[in-house]
């Protein structure tokens, strides 16, 4: 029983993280010896792969434009959807429950469902190709999100905190921002986490709605792998290197994590 | 909580609702404008009714891609909600590990999803990668761009790796939050261990592991990049699910009419879906 508690948990992580370290390995190698025939470490270590997507502008503007458009769609999803979901928890009203549900029902649209319409939309709009479209369409999913874990977590601050600030003559932004936020900071922080993370890793949209200009890293990839022939090393580097902001985001929300899965609501 | 009747609350939730549909309703408007007409290019659109979704539904590329839709989602949603669950159980409760291994875990969820694709592809390649020289070393036959069974096997991996994590969160949130006086009273009555998963951390998990299993349902349903970039949908069709065909009709073949009908119907099918459980989790709130 005791060793088996380590066991699982240990053997499961080795799993996850095999693949990555697989990665890792072949972001070292030259691509001759990629190609060269199967090698569980690199013979011949090399930076080469790593220094190229770091000097060279197409690599690094892939980053810069996702990192862009991510941030701005957590701004914007996180404000928008904190009054929503203070309203979702305090009040009852004209159809908020058929709300609530349209909302959600966003979250589940396949997002190939709309590539075609986002396209032409943005492209009718002029903002085809800049950070701003990504970050707009990606509020299609991430404002229902937003809205449905900052609900939980507002869920659970008592009400008579609202009624005492009001007796106490705030008014309701300042009581909003002065006293409301501050008690549910983790749960901003959550809803951040949950924006960003899915603002990240989705790929169809952002490709769809960006040709140059804006290009996101994923796409980048894709393109470089198609048109330079198979650079495997650059692929692998380029994967490694997005990796990296994932990882430190949720180092910062480590302690929250698990509530934040909860939807705030256990 | 009880909720005071406001409809001023409409003024907070407005930007949201503009916003949302905005993005939401334009663009389904759009789809919708499509399924029903035929166009001959030159922006002539001609009405043509319901012969798109006759095409669709009585399609066999429709059929096909459905079924292998069901059947990955089906196989998928059976190893990972126990899977999650059984390795949340034995994580440790509290601890200076907990944090690590969390964020350890939390790490597959947070690669873009072509990486996450192109990963195991590098992983699954015959001769070069860990996962398919292992295999072959091993002395069985493997190789994911020409056996339908070794590209289902290597989808299947990839999306249990991928996504195994968001359900041991979820259950090991349900689970902390089980007061120690519950696991106490169980030891005073002598319960078993599987009693005490039974009784106590099962219907505890119950609301979270909903949340799991819807969230797992829809993302699962609309997968596309992951297989799209490890497999491309092949050999053959065999790894074509719905939004890879989806978008090949629409993006590849250009096939506006028949591909917003198939949008329709799949969001339709996801509506359902969603709503069915959207009910079952509010009417377990009411209880």
């Amino acid at each position: 029983m005791r060793l088996s508690r380590w066991l699982v948990p240990s053997l499961y992580i080795l799993f996850l993280l095999l693949p990555i370290y697989w990665l890792v390995n072949m972001s070292f190698k030259t691509t001759n010896e990629i190609l060269g025939g199967f090698s569980p470490w690199p013979k011949n270590f090399t930076i080469d792969s790593y220094v190229e997507i770091l000097t060279n502008p197409v690599w690094y503007n892939g980053y810069i434009s996702s990192i862009s458009y991510v941030i701005i769609n957590t701004v914007i999803s996180v404000s928008f959807a904190l009054p929503a979901a203070y309203a979702f928890s305090r009040y009852r009203f004209l159809g908020d429950k058929h709300l609530f549900f349209w909302l959600l029902t966003n979250r589940m649209a396949p997002p190939a469902v709309f590539a075609l319409p986002f396209y032409q939309l943005y492209s009718a709009i002029g903002l085809f190709d800049t950070p701003w479209a990504v970050a707009l369409a990606h509020c299609l999913f991430n404002i229902p999100l937003a809205v449905w874990i900052l609900e939980g977590f507002m869920s659970g601050v008592p009400k008579e905190i609202d009624e005492t600030a009001y007796i106490d003559g705030y008014s309701f932004p300042r009581f909003f921002v002065r006293i409301f936020m501050p008690l549910i900071a983790s749960g901003i922080g959550v809803t951040a986490f949950f924006c960003f993370m899915f603002s990240w890793v989705e790929l169809l949209l952002a490709k769809t709605l960006t040709s140059v200009a804006a290009k996101p890293i994923a796409a980048v990839m894709t393109r470089t792998a198609s048109t330079s022939g198979y650079e495997l090393g650059l692929l692998a580097t380029a994967g490694v290197l997005t990796i990296i902001p994932g990882a430190i985001v949720i180092w910062f929300v480590r302690n929250y994590i698990a509530k934040g899965f909860a939807l705030g609501r256990v | 909580m009880t909720k005071t009747w406001n409809n001023r609350a409409w003024f907070l939730v407005l930007p949201v609702l503009l916003l949302v549909a905005f993005n939401a309703i334009i663009p389904l408007m759009t789809v919708v404008n499509y399924s029903v007409q035929e166009t001959f290019g030159n922006n002539l659109f001609f009405f043509e009714g319901v012969k798109w979704y006759e095409d669709v539904l009585t399609s066999e590329r429709f059929h096909d891609s459905l079924f292998r839709q069901f059947l990955f989602t089906g196989i998928i949603l059976l190893i990972e909600v126990p899977l999650g669950v059984a390795i949340a159980l034995t994580m440790p409760r509290s601890g200076p590990w907990v944090s690590v291994c969390l964020v350890l875990m939390a790490l597959p969820l947070l690669i873009p999803w072509n990486v996450v694709g192109a990963m195991w592809n590098i992983m699954a390649l015959p001769d070069i990668g860990l996962l398919g020289y292992g295999l072959n070393a091993l002395g069985i036959p493997y190789n994911f761009t020409r056996q339908p069974i070794s590209a289902w096997f290597t989808v299947v991996l990839m999306d249990v790796w991928h996504w195994t994590s968001l359900v041991v969160l979820l259950a090991y949130a349900g689970l902390r939050s089980i007061p120690e006086a519950y696991y106490q009273a169980a030891k005073i009555d002598g319960a078993s261990r599987w009693s005490v998963f039974r009784y106590i951390q099962l219907p505890k998990m119950n609301r979270v592991l909903t949340i799991a299993v819807l969230l797992r349902f829809m993302d699962s349903f609309m997968i596309y990049t992951e297989p799209f970039v490890l497999t491309g949908g092949g050999p053959g069709n065999a790894t074509t699910f719905l939004s890879i065909d989806l978008v090949k009709a629409a993006l590849g073949e250009f096939n506006l009419g028949i591909a917003a009908a198939m949008s329709i119907i799949y969001f339709l099918m996801t509506l359902l879906v969603s709503w069915i459980f959207y009910t079952l989790m509010t009417r377990g709130d009411e209880q």
